[in-house]
């Protein structure tokens, strides 16, 4: 019954993609709102009839997946949160399934955010994921989340030298001094890897200028699409890994998924995510076909 | 006129029907799951008004209206008021309390750091900046704003010319022929592989030419012709991919969000998918 829905979902996008063509040869306008309509209703069909792609991480990926995954167990790893509810269906999947891998190899997890939004998205993080999937974990010993301070790139700009400069207490108003996990940790400098999930300012760019260069700490993101091609150029070098967009965090969900078992039933939005980007991506590409197609043999292109 | 009223009203009369029948199934549905009364009401209502919001910028698309404008200056206040409260008990609560009295550090459950006189500068910068509301003594905030593009300059400047200059600089001396052993060993252990010697070697010389022509597209001192024409198309050639790479990957970023507030649509509020 899906695919028979999907089917004539399917075939109403295409005709309707063959009467814009028509009508486009034609010479006569398009409206803007059937634009919006046609790329509503790509999205809406994989939504609800559940399509989705099967996904093979590529190397800029793996690259981040194999860092977390061969650090030797009780690591120091810090995931900063920057961003804010507006980026979240495209990069907390991406911070969802790094926690998960964090955790399940038994490193040490540190949160914290540069943006104020990403203090409360990592609390919300702490109670759906780790108490959810990893309830043996305790906070202040296996996790814990510093939150946010004000300062920008300012922040890491002190915390490369100092925690304790900046944060005495973590969200929960707990003495840095007084909580396990904070042993031995007095900089950035002592993390074995930092992670910056976002897409905006402050971001993956400024941890790698003020975080991982001066401190010459392994350095890894995950960032929205729209900033993803800024960041390539630090990839090998400067930035061991990178999701770009939400791809990237499909490809990490696949491989993580693929080596462990424990987490095989566990919710995948990437992977889930890639099945409207897959067809809202082909009717765009159909609008340019057709554009062009009217440009060069439709009676207005003509005329022009 | 009068008939636009009477239909705004209609409109109007419409969606606060819908939410009221939205709220009742809704909170009928979190009885369901053995949540206390008080709670699914409450959530009834918070799952319908962020789909009324969603529905109400959505609305933009087919023209301005005042939902849309609701939604957008709700956001708007909202977002405003959330920075502020994080930035007081973030910053003025967590860092600068301990740092100067122990009855506040005490009345606030912070733990007392010890008193440090330093910390009255960027409270009285602080104070400063807020002067700027003054039409007399706005000027005042100039100082403060004077500090904080200073330090951010000379701070940027530095990271910038170590990260993005220097660092880009040497990252772009990659090997033209990666790990070369002889043809032999070359077509021997010939793949496609991402990180195979085929491919990792086609990626520097894409680096290095793509580099080498765009420089030579912005070098602006010499007439592009003959040689240095030719390099200076590559280069513009290269600009292009690079900006439709951008376009495609901000076309991905869009979607996602849209996919983002159609997945709430359709579980959240209308559990019509899994």
């Amino acid at each position: 019954m899906s695919n028979l829905g999907l089917i004539i979902s399917l075939l109403i996008i295409g005709a309707g993609l063959l009467w814009l063509l028509i009508r486009s040869l034609q010479g006569k306008e398009v409206e803007r709102r059937i634009i919006f309509l046609f790329i509503g209703l790509a999205v809406s069909v994989p939504l609800l009839f559940n399509i989705t792609f099967s996904e093979k991480a590529t190397p800029i990926v793996k690259a981040l997946y194999d860092k977390i995954d061969n650090l030797p167990e009780g690591s120091n790893i810090l995931l900063s949160f920057d961003y804010g509810p507006t980026m979240a269906p495209e990069v907390q999947p991406m911070s969802d399934v790094l926690i998960r891998h964090v955790l399940a190899k038994n490193h040490h997890l540190f949160l914290m955010g540069l943006w104020a939004t990403g203090q409360s998205l990592g609390a919300e993080a702490v109670d759906r994921i780790i108490k959810g999937d990893f309830p043996e974990k305790i906070d202040g010993i296996d996790f814990v989340n510093i939150g946010y301070k004000a300062g920008n790139q300012g922040v890491l700009n002190v915390i490369v030298t100092d925690f304790r400069k900046l944060y005495a207490t973590d969200v929960g108003g707990r003495d840095l001094d007084s909580l396990p996990i904070f042993n031995g940790i007095k900089s950035l400098k002592d993390m074995d890897l930092l992670i910056s999930v976002g897409g905006g300012f402050p971001g993956v760019k400024e941890w790698v200028q003020f975080a991982g260069d001066p401190g010459n700490v392994p350095t890894g993101g995950g960032s929205a699409a729209v900033s993803a091609p800024l960041l390539y150029p630090y990839y090998p070098r400067q930035m061991l890994g990178l999701m770009g967009g939400i791809k990237g965090a499909a490809e990490y969900e696949s491989e993580f998924k693929r080596h462990y078992e424990r987490f095989k039933d566990m919710p995948e939005p990437g992977v889930k995510m890639m099945g409207p980007q897959t067809l809202a991506h082909l009717v765009i590409m159909a609008f340019i076909v057709i554009g062009n197609l009217s440009y060069f043999f439709g009676k207005k292109g003509k005329q022009s | 006129m009068a008939v636009t009223k009477k239909i705004s009203l209609l409109i109007l009369a419409i969606v606060i029907v819908l939410f009221a029948v939205s709220w009742i199934a809704k909170t009928g549905t979190f009885e369901d799951t053995g949540m206390p009364l008080g709670l699914s009401v409450r959530d009834g209502f918070l799952v319908t008004f962020a789909a009324f919001l969603t529905l109400s910028i959505f609305s933009f698309l087919y023209k301005d209206n005042p939902y849309y404008k609701f939604a957008e200056h709700l956001f708007v206040g909202v977002s405003a008021a959330y920075w502020m409260c994080v930035g007081f008990w973030s910053t003025f609560v967590g860092n600068f309390i301990p740092k100067v009295s122990e009855g506040l550090s005490n009345f606030f459950e912070v733990p007392y750091k010890g008193f440090d006189v330093f910390y009255f500068i960027p409270l009285i910068l602080g104070i400063m900046l807020l002067l700027r509301m003054s039409s007399k003594i706005g000027w005042i905030s100039r100082w403060s704003l004077a500090f904080i593009v200073g330090t951010t300059a000379g701070l940027n400047l530095i990271r910038y010319m170590r990260s993005d200059f220097i660092s880009q600089v040497s990252n772009t001396f990659v090997p033209l022929v990666v790990d070369w052993q002889g043809f032999g060993a070359f077509f021997s252990d010939l793949s496609l592989n991402a990180s195979g010697q085929l491919i990792m070697t086609m990626s520097n010389w894409v680096i290095f030419i793509g580099v080498f022509c765009g420089i030579i597209y912005f070098f602006f001192s010499k007439e592009h012709s003959g040689f240095f024409g030719g390099a200076s198309k590559v280069g513009i050639w290269v600009l292009m991919v690079t900006f439709g790479a951008s376009f495609g990957y901000t076309v991905m970023g869009r979607v996602s969000l849209l996919v983002g507030r159609l997945t709430f649509l359709f579980h959240d509020w209308l559990g019509l998918i899994n």
